[in-house]
């Protein structure tokens, strides 16, 4: 897995993806990643505008299904393709899970970006958060498109 | 055969008749009902293992009634399978935003016009752009309209007859939607204001993926004494609109899965999927629900009826005629949940049937059957895939007594959005559409690859299902020549 960031999985209907980290913070950025890669290639877009996000969830399911329908928001209604994202910490604290971390990205210009699917929604289907044996994190998701 | 389907699907299911296949109550354990797959044995082949775990799995859910259902185009989804129906009874069952989806009133309409395949066909891709250009399409597309705070409350609480009331329509249009288009138990105060920031700049978009509005003719009439009163005959052209709920939608599903997450293990309820996430039907958070949902639904129906208006606007201008004869035939919802009168074992109960990629298919006589159809059924509206034929069927009492009143809602997916990226070449199928006469006018070429007609099943296959088993009965064939994708 060294050096992978996420990788797309087949599924009929829908995206499904699995990304990983050496931390838990980088498999969320990483899933993020994989999440707007879905939609458009992301590698060659310049992040120019950023948005704070902070999250609080009673399960790290929970937290991450957040973490990207809150993305999917600000894509839609700020008009904003992700491509960097920065997670500081994913804390446990009185039973919740919370994080804080950034997004930054580049203003929709439909001249210059073609989408190839719109991501409507992050599903709980087959979601999964897990650390595997060598302490690497791994991530899976399914979406609907 | 599509990656994961089954091998031994008939060891597994049990043969009711040639077109009924049911899944035993011991293949999992919790089930209360045992499943029911309507396949043809060639519709089979292609069913996958995932579809039969998901059938089973909202088999397990509290208060089914009958079976668990997969129509004839059954994919698997994300917690209920794609082509599902299940109803649950009211004082016992439960209500699932999974078993809406997410696109809430994802649903199909059908304008008709008195002009001929012939008349229409030489100037089609002058057509086909401009309804393109007048009808916004994919990923980032806003509305033509501003619409004000309160003009959102009242699309959310009267759908189509608000639209219909801002000029955007006529009275008969209402009278020809499912609902009359709106339901009346909606209420926006149930709409989260993320869902209402989604929701405002879209009013009157078509979205993207599978939603499209195309340009049809008749191409052949099964029943002519039916499609006589539905007005429709040979050589006839029609516009279809497939779409929905566009993001407010997605958020209310989005906010109430969480929402119905926590009342899951309130109500102490095991679910063998979290997309499953439930909540008593008629406890205060499946109420809200239902409510938010039914505004989500209202949604819809206003973002077709706001379509329609400029589909005509683009005809009279392009034809330069306003005798089109363009008038709504019907207009039907394939994702939603509805509180419905339905005979289970003689006895008449109150059941919430959620439909997921499935349409509502009542009969004759049926009092919600608007009463220039109601001696023939309601009109029963399934759109093909991009190049494939569609079809309009109508209602009969079978599905009462066998689908709760529903038929299925499309082809169905056989290969993913993925792979049909690998598999074709957005431009290659665009040039071999446009010798077949069908002219297909996208944001770019992936996204005609991803709906290629390859992806799906024959939707005549699916169609004769459930013409067969006699749950809807076809009516006409419509041929797309124009086809317009976000």
């Amino acid at each position: 897995m060294a050096g992978k960031k996420y990788e797309y999985l087949y599924h009929i209907a829908d995206a499904k993806f699995r990304a990983f980290g050496a931390t838990l913070e980088e498999a969320f950025e990483n899933a993020a990643l994989a999440l707007f890669n879905a939609m458009i290639d992301t590698s060659k877009l310049k992040a120019l505008e950023e948005r704070k996000i902070e999250i609080t969830s009673p399960d790290i399911k929970m937290l991450l299904v957040e973490w990207l329908s809150e993305l999917l928001y600000l894509f839609e209604v700020d008009g904003i393709i992700f491509s960097e994202f920065r997670i500081d910490k994913i804390e446990k604290k009185g039973g919740k899970f919370s994080l804080k971390g950034k997004a930054s990205g580049v203003p929709i210009d439909l001249l210059y970006h073609k989408f190839d699917t719109q991501v409507k929604a992050v599903t709980f289907h087959e979601l999964e958060v897990e650390q595997d044996k060598t302490g690497e994190f791994w991530i899976q998701v399914v979406v609907d498109t | 055969m599509a990656d994961g389907s089954i091998k031994d699907a008939a060891s597994i299911l049990t043969k009711v008749n040639d077109y009924t296949w049911d899944i035993p109550m011991d293949y999992k354990p919790g089930m209360r009902v045992p499943g029911r797959i309507f396949v043809s044995s060639k519709l089979l082949e292609s069913l996958e293992h995932d579809t039969l775990t998901q059938v089973s799995n909202v088999a397990t859910l509290p208060g089914i009634q009958k079976f668990a259902m997969a129509m004839p185009d059954a994919h698997s989804g994300y917690g209920f399978p794609i082509g599902g129906v299940a109803a649950f009874d009211r004082d016992t069952g439960i209500i699932s935003p999974g078993g809406v989806g997410y696109d809430i009133n994802c649903g199909v309409r059908i304008i008709k016009t008195n002009l001929t395949v012939d008349e229409v066909r030489p100037g089609m891709k002058e057509l086909i752009e401009l309804l393109f250009h007048e009808i916004p399409s994919g990923v980032g597309s806003k509305s033509k309209i501003r619409a004000s705070d309160s003009e959102l409350t009242d699309a959310f609480l009267h759908g189509a007859k608000w639209a219909v009331e801002s000029g955007y329509g006529v009275k008969e249009d209402v009278e020809h939607c499912e609902e009359n288009g709106y339901m009346k138990i909606a209420d926006p105060g149930k709409v989260s204001e993320k869902a209402r920031k989604r929701g405002k700049p879209q009013f009157g978009t078509l979205g993207s993926g599978n939603h499209f509005l195309e340009v049809q003719y008749v191409d052949e009439v099964y029943d002519p004494e039916v499609a006589e009163v539905f007005g429709l005959h040979k050589g006839q052209v029609t516009v279809m609109i497939h779409c929905g709920s566009r993001g407010a939608g997605h958020q209310i599903c989005d906010d109430y899965l969480k929402i119905l997450d926590r009342a899951t293990h309130k109500y102490g309820i095991q679910l063998p999927d979290r997309q499953l996430a439930c909540a008593p039907a008629e406890s205060t958070e499946g109420q809200n629900y239902y409510k938010a949902m039914a505004a989500g639904a209202n949604y819809a129906w206003a973002n077709r009826q706001v379509i329609t208006h400029w589909v005509r606007e683009a005809f009279t201008r392009f034809f330069r005629r306003d005798d089109l004869g363009m008038d709504l035939i019907y207009d039907v919802a394939h994702n939603v949940a509805k509180l419905e009168e339905h005979t289970i074992d003689t006895e008449k109960k109150m059941v919430y049937v959620h439909r997921k990629g499935a349409t509502r298919a009542f009969p004759p006589g049926h009092p919600d059957v608007p009463l220039i159809y109601r001696k023939l059924g309601q009109p029963v509206l399934i759109p093909g895939s991009m190049g494939t034929p569609s079809f309009v069927l109508h209602g009969t009492p079978k599905a009462m007594d066998l689908t709760f009143g529903s038929a299925c809602h499309g082809s169905g997916r056989v290969s993913s959005r993925g792979a049909a990226k690998r598999e074709f070449h957005g431009e290659t199928i665009q040039k071999e559409l446009a010798v077949r006469g069908i002219c297909v006018r996208a944001t770019h070429p992936s996204i005609i690859a991803e709906e290629a007609p390859g992806v799906y099943k024959p939707s005549e296959e699916v169609v004769d299902v459930v013409h067969q088993l006699g749950i809807a009965r076809k009516v006409v064939k419509l041929m797309p020549i124009g086809v317009t994708k976000g």
